[in-house]
């Protein structure tokens, strides 16, 4: 058997001396998509954040490997080259910085990390321009600030553009969905769907169903105090919205096989 | 301490690269300060009588001023008796070119990145080079000349256009303006001149470097710079200084004169040593910088203190960046003083702390009863590296005329974990995030500075951090 992309082992971490996450498993092989879905405060969020390296959370025990590795001795920079994008649950604004410099600035560095050459202006713009349209962005957005005046569903549009272009292995996907109108979910949908490929997994972090009508995943888990309670496949998230999350964490999961 | 926060105190704490001594033999006078050593350096320099009446008149003017105290910035008291007031680099005779410039000399500026004689042949500046306390060299003065634009040291100015000089000198600054321009007048000792005839437009920017080498050594530097009717000019000013424990004194002066339709681009980067990570030498930086659109629909735009709009439809523009580093204190601003009718004024300035240092910016806006249709609009914005250090903005304004229209935005903002964080999860690592969050921060002042200038203030802020971006 090929070795997995991502295998959490019994990870532990805490932020600010509270421990969030207490014991979490999972393994996400290359061309799958994973939904981890659960209620607030249950540690999804946490989840993403621990994985992409976040300063102020703490792993107090457990392992990461990514593609063999130990993902937690990486540097945030280091994974982010390595293949591991984070689209963010509220986009950072960077003002006065052009999306343009800051897209070349970070697909430069990802490409030099691989081995590949970097891209001139003119190779730049063609590549940007091309995943812009697949968006269906405004080419104008590359002359804005990085997400200086956004609004959320541009932020958001903005952010799996940059995904797009930075051509990531695991795709880590937190909370994209809130704060979205249904146009916008349906457009940033379809951008996740177009980068779908067997050789790129995706792990979206939600609290709603609904997301997982434009992305259909191969599993869900469910999260609630910390650990995996629950896996299914996309049944499970069905049942979820109908049933509400108490309905898995007081055992009914295991009733319908998930 | 945070991650993050460990990152920028690295990025902010590397070393100021200005920081050597150049080993010339000096022409100096005895330290201290009265009228023998006023009379002394009108002597060196061979002035003629009004130049000394005038400094004396000044230096017995400093006697009954009092230090002002008004500055948000802390230092012990100086000591003006315990400082040289004029120190050259030692030379045989007058200077005729530039291969009579003491190598030495010409050595430091290359290694500032300031090549005179590759300067005059490759690169569209003219350059006045100033060390210590005289002029050591101004290029391309030839081929200005031919335009009848004139651009030269002052001292040179003094000999050579006394009436330019009667005529400007202390028309916008008087010497009895304030304390540090008061000092300044009494014992100047060079700086640049320009001018501009009438409707000519100066083809090339015009640039002065301006390099404290002596110890225990005032640089105390006059500028004077007029522009005739409907004439142009960019003028860029650029200084730095060794490293020394002792506090280093500058105290400099510019006026700039822009008659009916004249336009004056006024820029500056300085980059003065900050003093070490403790908090031990430096630079005491007291300037009095002032441009008055005395002609109609004349414009002047800067960096630096006051702009006098007297003639109708001038318009005055004000554009800074201020950084901090270490111990470093600075408290700068700009006054815009409005008086012809339908004067404009822009004033965006950019503070940036790092380390210990503490920014202030002072802005006063005065609109006079006369200058109906007056517009203002000023935005000062102040960013924060780290957790120790500090910024303060202190608006004034003033409104005599209410058909006046004023705006005024402020913000502060922190290099944020955030930013950070973002910028390095898509693979940027945390030195080019700096940089690129602080020059998108300063970008909107940046689009005004000449070209070649933008360049290199955006380097002196991203190398390091180091000094003064100003």
């Amino acid at each position: 058997m090929t070795m997995a992309l991502l295998e959490i082992k019994n990870l532990h971490a805490k932020v600010e001396e509270k421990e969030i996450l207490q014991g979490i498993n999972l393994t996400v092989n290359a061309g799958e998509v994973h939904a981890i879905m659960g209620p607030n405060g249950s540690g999804k969020s946490t989840l993403a954040n621990v994985l992409a390296g976040r300063e102020n959370y703490e792993v107090t025990s457990g392992e990461v490997l990514y593609e063999g590795k130990n993902l937690l001795e990486m540097d945030i920079e280091d994974r982010a080259r390595a293949g591991v994008f984070l689209a963010f649950q509220y986009p950072i604004e960077i003002p006065g910085v052009s999306n343009a410099h800051f897209l070349k600035t970070a697909l430069n560095g990802v490409r030099k990390y691989r081995g590949l050459e970097e891209l001139d202006a003119m190779d730049f713009l063609t590549l940007v321009k091309e995943k812009m349209k697949l968006l269906q962005m405004d080419p104008t957005f590359l002359n804005r600030g990085v997400n200086e005046g956004f609004s959320g569903g541009e932020k958001k549009r903005n952010d799996i553009l940059q995904m797009a272009m930075l051509d990531p292995k695991l795709g880590i996907l937190d909370e994209t969905d809130s704060g979205l109108d249904i146009d916008s979910l349906r457009i940033v949908a379809e951008g996740v769907n177009a980068l779908r490929n067997p050789n790129r997994a995706f792990v979206l972090v939600t609290h709603y169903q609904r997301l997982l009508d434009y992305i259909v995943p191969d599993f869900v888990h469910v999260l609630s105090g910390g650990k995996i309670i629950a896996s299914g496949d996309k049944e499970l998230a069905v049942h979820l919205e109908e049933r509400g999350y108490g309905w898995v964490i007081e055992g009914g999961a295991k009733a319908v096989g998930a | 301490m945070s991650a993050p926060n460990k990152a920028l105190e690295e990025l902010t704490g590397q070393d100021y690269k200005y920081g050597f001594v150049t080993d010339v033999e000096e022409d100096r006078i005895p330290k201290g300060l009265n009228e023998d050593i006023v009379r002394m350096i009108s002597a060196k320099k061979n002035e003629p009588e009004f130049m000394l009446e005038w400094r004396l008149r000044a230096f017995r003017h400093w006697l009954t001023m009092k230090e002002p105290t008004w500055q948000a910035v802390k230092y012990p008291p100086i000591n003006y008796q315990d400082l040289y007031y004029y120190s050259a680099p030692k030379k045989k005779v007058k200077l005729n070119s530039l291969d009579e410039v003491d190598p030495e000399v010409l050595a430091t500026f290359n290694k500032l990145g300031i090549s005179l004689a590759e300067q005059e042949r490759l690169t569209g500046v003219a350059v006045d080079a100033v060390f210590d306390s005289v002029s050591v060299g101004t290029t391309f003065k030839a081929k200005l000349k031919e335009l009848g634009i004139i651009f030269c040291s002052f001292s040179e100015a003094v000999q050579e256009h006394p009436d330019l000089i009667k005529k400007y000198l202390g028309s916008v600054v008087p010497y009895s303006d304030n304390y540090y321009a008061t000092l300044n007048s009494a014992v100047f000792s060079d700086g640049s001149f320009v001018y501009i005839p009438k409707g000519v437009r100066s083809p090339m920017e015009l640039s002065t470097y301006f390099r404290i080498n002596a110890s225990e050594t005032g640089q105390f530097e006059r500028t004077l710079i007029i522009a005739d009717e409907g004439a142009y000019v960019s003028y860029l000013e650029g200084c730095t200084a060794p490293m020394r424990d002792e506090n280093q004194l500058h105290a400099a002066v510019v006026e700039l004169v822009a008659l009916d339709n004249a336009s004056i681009k006024y820029s500056t980067v300085q980059n003065w040593y900050p003093g070490d990570k403790e908090g031990k030498g430096g630079i005491y930086n007291f300037v009095t910088k002032r441009g008055k659109c005395a002609g109609k629909k004349s414009k002047i735009s800067w960096k630096y203190p006051s702009c006098i709009l007297q003639g109708d439809d001038s318009v005055g523009e004000f554009y800074s960046v201020a950084v901090t580093n270490n111990y470093q204190q600075a408290d700068t601003g700009t006054k815009m003083i409005h008086i012809g009718k339908n004067t404009r004024s822009t004033i965006v300035s950019k503070g940036i702390s790092a380390g210990h240092g503490q920014n202030t910016y002072r802005g006063l806006v005065k609109i006079n009863k006369g200058a109906s249709g007056a517009r203002n609009y000023s935005q000062c914005d102040s960013l924060l590296m780290g957790d120790k250090c500090g910024a303060h903005t202190f608006p004034y304004i003033e409104v005599k005329n209410s058909s006046a229209q004023m705006e005024h935005e402020a913000t502060t903002s922190k290099i944020g974990e955030d930013q950070l964080f973002y910028c390095k999860q898509r693979g940027i690592n945390a030195e080019d995030a700096v940089n690129m969050i602080v020059n998108g921060f300063c970008k909107q002042v940046f689009k005004e500075l000449p070209m070649e200038f933008a360049v290199e203030a955006q380097k002196l802020l991203s190398v390091s951090l180091e000094g003064s971006v100003g």
